[in-house]
């Protein structure tokens, strides 16, 4: 199990202002999967995978990462290998800049301090814009584009990464069917292609056409593993109506 | 007056002048723009009243009216003014922006209140330091502008090294944690810069407009393109002018703060900008909406039309 689990969090605690969001969290991502992180809000989904980019610092605990020799580092060491997909919510769209420009920043984790993009960064940036379905909207001012060409815009971005590991914080929350049709076919390529895909999850009803693996969050693991095996009525109750006198807003 | 505005337009001391208030209109408009797009636009202006007290406070402990020394005192109550602000945002239930005019008036009011005890105390040296309240730009001497100068390619070199990673953080600063590029060393670069920016704008413009000109630039700028390296430019551009043009109007009359007539000619930059930028303006706007409206029209009597 250990071997195989691209990514590991071990009994990893977080809290705000000493309010506990996630408590004793332990568990292994595997590689070459793409799993589902479901809970209600609030549940620390988004606060889980900060931890794991390193953007939270956690109370206790810590998150491994494999990298290719199977040697376990820390996600300093492996930032470049790893991509992340914040919500679109979470960045002003109004910002003067293009669609192209969106899509190489996910160059700029390769090129590091000071360097500029090169035209091999430049070619990879609208190549992934192609993938995306998105080619003739690289000159667009950003404010221009729907709900779900923004999604679109990131996943270009992480895709132009070139990483592993790819994290995404609600890729399909309030996106059209084209996008989610567009977003799910890039994933399984992904996914076929080795690299280990996790993705937090809002809408039940597709979990079990999307993904291989689950992970139940309230606080703590309700469950994870298989869609098949451990997907079921039960736990989705568990995990969404269990009470939380923690007094977290929802 | 036009013999008028060729003699001052010829005389050295103006020519000195302009170039140190253009100089700090161009650094206003580029680190500006940063700030707005970070919404930190009343960052600025609490940073700029606080610094009064500092600048008073230096002068009491030298005694003379000595640029570099009154800078220091400025930056340092506003980094303590800052501190202020984060520990009440932090500690207490006090909301930024009350936060911000609670430090902003305090700090200014205390300003007020040593520069009067200044004033009341004879000495030929404290002429002029009124002048930090509303900026006059006339004061300045020869080092000055070269200090003014000097901070300039320091930090016009910054936004250019800094390209990619400025505009990275500003747009999406958990992605740009994400790679690697460490959140404290790009927000500190940020905050030290619109410090400067403000500290060598005090005595030309004052601490009540400063704010003005770091905001105003980069909103007319941003009206004329959705390109970040032009709004940059054209932000620069037009702080750059605004403190030329500015100045030479204060140098026209005796005793017409150069401070606000600056700001004055922001402002104009800046409805200019919004009436009639060709896509984003008022007029532009309204000129499309109206299109719209009559195709919409002609629809609707086709409809009526192949109905009846």
């Amino acid at each position: 199990m250990k071997k195989e689990s691209a990514i590991q969090i071990d009994k990893l605690t977080v809290a705000y202002e000493a309010q506990p969001v996630l408590l004793n969290i332990s568990l292994a991502f595997k590689k070459g999967k793409m799993t589902a992180i479901v809970g209600p809000n609030g549940a620390g989904k988004s606060t889980m995978i900060k931890a794991m980019l390193g953007l939270v610092e956690p109370v206790t605990g810590e998150v491994v990462y494999q990298d290719v020799d199977q040697e376990a580092v820390s996600y300093k060491e492996l930032k470049n290998r790893i991509a992340y997909v914040p919500q679109n919510t979470s960045v002003d769209w109004d910002f003067p800049t293009t669609v192209r420009d969106v899509v190489l920043m996910g160059r700029y984790g390769h090129l590091g301090w000071f360097k500029r993009p090169k035209n091999k960064d430049r070619e990879i940036a609208r190549q992934m814009l192609l993938k995306v379905g998105l080619p003739s909207f690289a000159s667009r001012q950003i404010s221009q584009l729907s709900g779900g060409q923004r999604q679109r815009v990131f996943l270009a971005r992480a895709l132009a990464q070139e990483a592993d590991v790819y994290i995404m914080d609600e890729p399909l929350a309030g996106v059209d069917m084209k996008t989610e049709h567009i977003i799910m076919k890039l994933l399984k390529q992904l996914v076929a292609e080795g690299k280990t895909v996790l993705v937090v999850h809002h809408d039940l009803q597709t979990v079990e056409e999307y993904f291989d693996d689950i992970v139940f969050i309230n606080q703590e693991v309700i469950a994870a593993g298989p869609v098949d095996e451990t997907f079921d009525k039960q736990t989705v109750k568990k995990t969404y109506h269990r009470d939380r006198n923690l007094g977290e807003g929802e | 007056m036009l013999i008028e505005l060729f003699t001052i337009l010829s005389d050295y001391t103006f020519q000195l002048v302009a170039l140190g208030t253009g100089i700090i209109g161009l650094l206003s408009g580029v680190i500006g723009t940063y700030a707005t797009l970070r919404k930190e636009s009343l960052l600025g202006d609490a940073l700029s009243h606080a610094a009064l007290p500092g600048i008073g406070l230096a002068f009491v402990m030298i005694q003379r009216k000595e640029l570099l020394f009154l800078m220091i005192g400025a930056i340092v109550s506003g980094l303590i003014a800052t501190a202020l602000i984060q520990l009440i945002t932090r500690k207490t239930l006090v909301k930024l922006d009350s936060a911000l005019s609670l430090v902003l008036s305090s700090f200014f009011g205390l300003g007020l209140v040593v520069l009067t005890a200044i004033q009341n105390n004879p000495n030929a040296q404290q002429a002029g330091l009124q002048s930090f309240i509303f900026g006059q730009a006339s004061a300045m001497l020869q080092r000055d502008v070269q200090l003014i100068a000097g901070v300039g390619v320091i930090l016009l070199t910054l936004v250019v090294l800094f390209w990619k990673e400025f505009k990275c953080y500003t747009f999406d600063p958990m992605f740009s944690r994400t790679l690697g590029f460490s959140s404290k060393v790009i927000e500190f670069i940020l905050s030290m810069m619109i410090v400067l920016t403000i500290i060598i704008g005090l005595e030309s413009v004052g601490v009540i407009l400063i704010s003005a000109l770091l905001i105003g630039p980069s909103i007319a700028a941003r009206q004329w393109s959705h390109r970040l390296s032009r709004v940059v430019i054209l932000a620069g551009l037009t702080g750059f002018f605004s403190g030329v043009i500015g100045t030479l109007v204060s140098s026209m009359g005796d005793n017409i703060p150069t401070g606000p007539v600056i700001v004055v000619v922001v402002s104009l930059f800046v409805f200019a900008s919004l009436l009639f930028a060709p896509k984003q303006g008022l007029i532009a706007r309204r000129i499309r909406k109206r299109e719209k409206q009559k195709h919409f029209l002609t629809r609707l009597n086709d409809l009526k039309e192949g109905q009846s």
